[in-house]
């Protein structure tokens, strides 16, 4: 089982096509319910508090909007944490998203820098490539199986 | 409840949500956010034609459209983008212009950091419910009758008198106990007019003063300055149709004030550093020993690139003047760096946050100083300032055009 990041980070299409293949999918809404449910916390809508953004400072500078660094604050550390990535290039809003083009091109740069097993395609725009999409994304999962020896 | 529909991008995963929440509920509003659907979005954006990468701008931009096309209810909108997003600051100045083009909703605009706090946008709240609740107020564009207008600010409080759309009578006086101060400038302004206290229609305050003022004389208008400064300076300088910009120099803080049909729809207020201010010119002249009054003119004769300034600082930068004047610099080379100093410095802490439309109309006892007018107009690539008659009397003549016809204390 490998802990595989998605981008976009909170896309349910993904998540769910990781979890059929028995791997652990870091997604936005994970990291965002521990957040939610945190009592100590009282900053709605996402107990995002002023001390995210500070936190987002691992990731971009002082100089960065307080937006990018907060989305990294929550988005980074799954980045981190993770063992292989697929990266969906010019999905649309309703595929999953986090608002903000400049966090997009940091998120997914720190994805492709990382040393792991990745798989980058572009979002399929007619049936043929949906189908090509879902198959190049089941036989990824396959292979990082073969590779974790499972 | 003045319901403020807030069109921004960042500010959940800024954590300010709250703060903007909570500074609309001090002045008796709430935040609403305007609900929108997939395939709104993306015909909102086509049809606004801005061509932004950022989802979350796409939707602030269908937001702005909802509310203009009336399938949200909204009283007054708040448009906010982080701080540093140029993308953001973009396409908040195109989404403010948009509802201002498009319908009569008081827009006011904001770039927030994750510091942001729910005082920080009081003026901003407060102006914005003003607008809304007190939009016949703000309409006025004529003083009728004989009112007087209170500016108490925080180094001196300023008096004018009005009467069928004229001043009458001024008064100005360094604020040391705020009543008597008041006293004090209310007799200069009432002067040989042969008026006195039981002859006023109506008292309007503004100014840090203005609440304990406006109590102690039952004052018909207490109200923030923002609103009144804009509306007092579009008045004197007769523009008070379409757009312009406002900028007030003060003793201890500044205000750059963007205005479209009187009615104030962003500003920044700055009081970081006493060297951005009018401070630094008071204390300039007393080190060239002449009146404050006299600088601008011999800054207007001098050349500011002949005299040595190194540093911003109020301490460090007089320091500089006076190794300048040490060296056998003039006086008025001095002054000028002075005056580019001040002007300089309000232009990167202040002008740059805010998109300047012209005609700017520089207010404020500072703007007297003809030396940093020019200053500013400079820096700002020689645009035209106007400086209205009045102009050092801004807040006083505002609340007195404002409170014209809200009051009839003579005939009671």
């Amino acid at each position: 089982m490998v802990k595989v990041a998605i981008y976009p980070p909170n896309s349910l299409v993904l998540g769910d096509l990781i979890e059929r293949k028995g791997h652990t999918v870091l997604a936005l809404q994970k990291a965002m319910s521990q957040k939610v449910r945190d009592p100590e916390i009282d900053s709605p809508p996402m107990n995002i508090t002023e001390e995210d953004p500070l936190k987002g400072l691992k990731y971009a500078a002082i100089e960065v909007p307080s937006g990018v660094r907060g989305r990294m604050a929550v988005i980074g550390p799954l980045i981190d944490d993770a063992e292989a990535a697929i990266i969906i290039d010019d999905a649309p809003i309703g595929f999953g998203c986090v608002g903000c083009a400049r966090t997009n091109e940091l998120a997914m740069f720190c994805l492709r820098k990382k040393n792991i097993p990745k798989l980058e395609i572009s979002y399929p725009t007619n049936r043929d490539e949906t189908f090509d999409m879902v198959n190049k994304i089941n036989a990824f999962l396959d292979s990082l199986s073969e590779e974790g020896g499972n | 409840m003045v319901k403020i529909a807030l069109v921004g991008c960042g500010v959940e995963y800024s954590g300010i949500l709250k703060e903007v929440e909570k500074a609309a509920l001090t002045f008796g509003a709430e935040i609403i956010l305007p609900d929108i659907d997939l395939d709104y979005i993306e015909e909102s954006y086509l049809k606004f034609g801005f061509s932004a990468q950022s989802p979350n701008l796409k939707l602030m931009i269908a937001r702005a459209m909802s509310i203009v096309e009336g399938r949200t209810k909204a009283d007054a909108v708040f448009v906010c983008t982080c701080f540093r997003c140029a993308e953001g600051a973009l396409i908040r100045n195109e989404v403010r212009r948009f509802i201002q083009q498009n319908s009569h909703i008081p827009v006011v605009t904001y770039s927030f950091t994750e510091k942001t706090k729910a005082d920080e946008l009081f003026i901003r709240m407060e102006a914005l419910v003003t607008t809304v609740a007190r939009r016949s107020i703000l309409a006025r564009e004529k003083q009728e009758g004989l009112t007087m207008g209170i500016d108490s600010g925080s180094t001196t409080t300023k008096v004018v008198l009005m009467e069928n759309n004229k001043v009458i009578g001024t008064g100005w006086t360094a604020t040391k106990d705020i009543m008597e101060s008041v006293n004090i400038a209310a007799a200069d302004a009432f002067g040989e007019t042969g008026y006195g206290w039981d002859d006023i229609d109506g008292i309007g305050t503004t100014g840090y003063g203005r609440l304990t003022i406006g109590k102690k004389l039952n004052a018909e208008l207490i109200q923030e300055e923002i609103s009144v400064n804009a509306k007092g300076a579009v008045y004197l300088a007769d523009k008070q149709r379409g757009e312009a910009t406002v900028l007030d120099i003060g003793g201890m803080d500044n205000k750059v004030i963007t205005v479209n049909n009187g009615i104030p729809d962003n500003f920044t207020m700055g009081g970081i550093c006493a060297g951005a201010s009018g401070r630094f010119l008071d204390l300039t002249s007393r080190r060239l020993d002449v009146d404050i009054t006299e600088l601008g003119p011999l800054a207007v004769k001098g050349n500011y690139r002949n005299a040595t300034l190194n540093s911003y600082c109020i301490v460090f930068g007089i320091q500089d003047l006076v190794t300048t004047l040490a060296a056998g610099g003039s006086k008025e080379d001095v002054a000028d760096a002075a005056c580019h100093s001040v002007a300089q410095q309000v232009y990167e802490q202040q002008l740059q946050e805010i998109d300047i439309r012209e005609p700017l109309i520089q207010v404020g006892g500072t703007s007297l100083i003809s030396g940093l007018v020019e200053a500013v107009s400079d820096i700002l690539g020689g645009i035209e300032i106007i400086v209205p008659d009045y102009s050092q009397h801004i807040g006083a003549v505002g609340s007195a055009l404002l409170v014209s016809g809200l009051g009839n204390r003579n005939n009671q």
